[in-house]
């Protein structure tokens, strides 16, 4: 999802250009077992949860009062029913949905600005340079969690805000890998002598630059969903991200918390789908970085 | 040394008012008016203009700001709008049960953090080193507050060996080191270690095989000194970094643990945020992150300072 992102972002001839990169980065990508493998896991989630409505699952939303908290391997429940006789199967499919939306699309939308601040910053450098980077800064004095928790806690629950939190939390860090990797290609001296050559700061930035920049921010970047996912859905769980009655792994992890004594198994359910889906993204960042053979 | 002391506390100064400022806006980006909370439905337009005037939220944003930060830095952070106690006092006793949940869980993951990321820096891609690898990984992706929970159906539910919350019997707030309080921390201590050790180990890994991988060590080697000894000079390269990263690791932990405080019902700054979040108690919201965010800026600069005194290399550059 974020592939194609950043794909989109890139210039079209920028990426004719490089294509003899790209193919070799797919070559080494399909070489590397673990991560081909997490890209599947994450595709069919995304997948499930797209077409879930054409997978013949119970309706998520149905109750039952009589079929609560059934076990895994209930006839017509094959994970079970959640504390209101719902099916869990079902659940958790639809929870991909709300999950994958709000864990990725945070750090997109941080990808972007982030890159953009840091770039600006990175070339213009100077006072620009200070005031971006100053105020960054000052982000950094927050551990992640806690700056999630409380920008969402003062917007108060909502998808947006969820989404709005994190992207903010995502900005500061992608922001100063851009500047840094920035101000260090702006000191070669290619630089200069486009400069010379009467180039504007646009037209280096888009042809001299993004180039040499994207990629390492971009990897950076993916390895940062892994954590968004965590957080999104621990919004939820704390009960200030999505609310009930939508599925989402982390609020349905909050909502089973009570039923660890009746049916503790179906109760973790969720929790391991969060726990499955950020293994993966960290695994397919790890094939990515080395794949696209950016070092830290 | 002490240039640069001067130079990196000069350096935090904005950063911790540009914190103060984020804290007080917090109030401000709110929706809604931060008197609905404690003004009665039925409140005249006099009540809750003087009670505008009584909170002070009736003078322009620059004046409450400086009023805020001028009352901060004496240690008054206002009323908490629920309870009407004062909001340093409710801020000490939760931060210091926060601390305490991030001693105990640093005092487990540093450990053994470092002890498998030195192995798996040492034993560079063999079987060693990839199966640390993977429990480390492991490590950094589970969603603690999910581990938490798996901690407690095993452990309380299923073993029924240690309570699954509280941090004393009988549900008190009161810390005291006898055994039966310890079991009270047993399982959210090691459920806050998981992603610390996944850091730490990734981290001296990496550190570790690249040290032994610098020509330096190739020449110890060939002069002839025991392993042991070539061990120490790693070992010293190596610490700075550690070093750091151990101590960000700890601010980290008294600020993310806000998720595991929830899931254990602990005492601590995560159970009072949050409590503050529900009750839409803005000065509490607002206090505690404060007061968190100026310990993790605190613990940075420490951290640094630290780092400073034992690396001659950065007082250098």
């Amino acid at each position: 999802m974020s592939m194609a992102a950043t794909e989109a972002k890139a210039p079209a001839e920028q990426v004719a250009k490089t294509k003899g990169y790209w193919s070799g980065v797919l070559k080494r990508f399909s070489r590397d077992p673990v991560a081909v493998t997490c890209a599947v896991i994450v595709l069919l989630l995304i997948l499930a949860a797209i077409f879930a409505p054409y997978l013949g699952l119970n309706d998520p939303y149905k109750a039952s009062m009589i079929k609560r908290l059934k076990p895994i391997g209930f006839p017509g429940f094959p994970l079970g029913t959640d504390e209101q006789g719902r099916d869990m199967l079902a659940r958790l499919l639809y929870g991909g949905r709300l999950t994958l939306f709000v864990g990725l699309m945070p750090v997109v939308f941080a990808f972007g600005i982030g890159s953009t601040l840091g770039l600006i910053a990175g070339y213009a450098g100077g006072w620009v340079n200070t005031i971006i980077m100053r105020t960054v800064d000052v982000f950094f004095a927050f551990p992640s969690v806690l700056l999630a928790i409380a920008i969402s806690g003062a917007l108060g629950a909502g998808i947006v805000n969820s989404i709005v939190s994190l992207t903010i939390v995502f900005i500061p860090p992608i922001a100063r890998v851009a500047e840094s990797a920035t101000s260090s290609v702006r000191a070669l001296d290619y630089i200069d002598a486009a400069r010379a050559s009467g180039g504007n700061a646009l037209t280096i930035i888009r042809v001299h630059v993004l180039g040499n920049v994207l990629g390492p921010i971009f990897v950076y970047a993916t390895s940062l969903t892994s954590v968004c996912m965590i957080l999104a859905a621990g919004l939820s769980f704390l009960g200030i991200g999505v609310r009930p009655p939508e599925p989402e792994w982390g609020l349905m992890l909050n909502t089973l918390r009570t039923a660890i004594y009746v049916n503790p198994w179906v109760a973790a359910l969720p929790g391991l789908m969060i726990f499955i889906t950020s293994l993966c993204l960290n695994l397919l960042s790890d094939g990515l970085r080395s794949a696209m053979n950016v070092k830290d | 040394m002490f240039t640069y002391l001067v130079r990196r506390l000069i350096y935090v100064l904005p950063v911790a008012i540009g914190v103060s400022m984020f804290c007080f806006l917090l109030v401000h980006i709110a929706p809604g008016d931060p008197l609905t909370a404690i003004m009665p439905v039925d409140a005249t337009a006099e009540e809750q203009a003087a009670m505008r005037s009584a909170y002070g939220l009736d003078k322009p944003m620059p004046v409450q700001y400086a009023i805020w930060i001028g009352k901060a830095a004496t240690g008054d952070l206002g009323k908490s709008i629920a309870t009407g106690r004062p909001v340093a006092g409710e801020v000490f006793l939760a931060v210091k049960n926060s601390l305490l949940l991030a001693f105990a869980a640093s005092l487990i993951a540093f450990p053994i953090g470092l002890f498998l990321g030195f192995l798996a820096g040492y034993f560079r891609d063999t079987i060693f080193d990839r199966m640390i690898t993977a429990v480390a990984i492991t490590g950094v992706s589970v969603p603690n507050y999910w581990l938490g929970i798996v901690l407690v159906i095993v452990f309380s539910v299923q073993l029924g060996w240690l309570p699954s919350m509280g941090a004393g019997p009988g549900g008190s707030g009161e810390w005291s080191w006898d055994l039966e309080h310890i079991r009270y921390l047993v399982l959210p201590a090691v459920t806050l270690a998981v992603v610390p050790i996944g850091i730490v180990a990734r981290t001296v890994r990496a550190l570790v095989g690249d040290i032994f991988s610098m020509d330096f060590v190739q020449a110890l080697f060939a002069k002839g000194l025991y392993p042991i000894d070539v061990l120490r000079h790693v070992i010293r390269n190596a610490a700075p970094t550690a070093l750091s990263v151990m101590g960000l690791q700890l601010g980290y932990l008294l600020g993310g643990s806000i998720l595991i405080e929830t899931v254990f019902n602990w005492p601590g700054s995560g159970f009072l945020l949050s409590n503050a979040i529900f009750q839409r108690d803005l000065p509490l919201l607002q206090g505690t992150i404060l007061v968190l965010a100026l310990f993790f800026v605190t613990m940075n600069l420490i951290v640094d300072v630290l780092q400073a005194a034992i690396d001659p290399r950065i007082k250098r550059s």
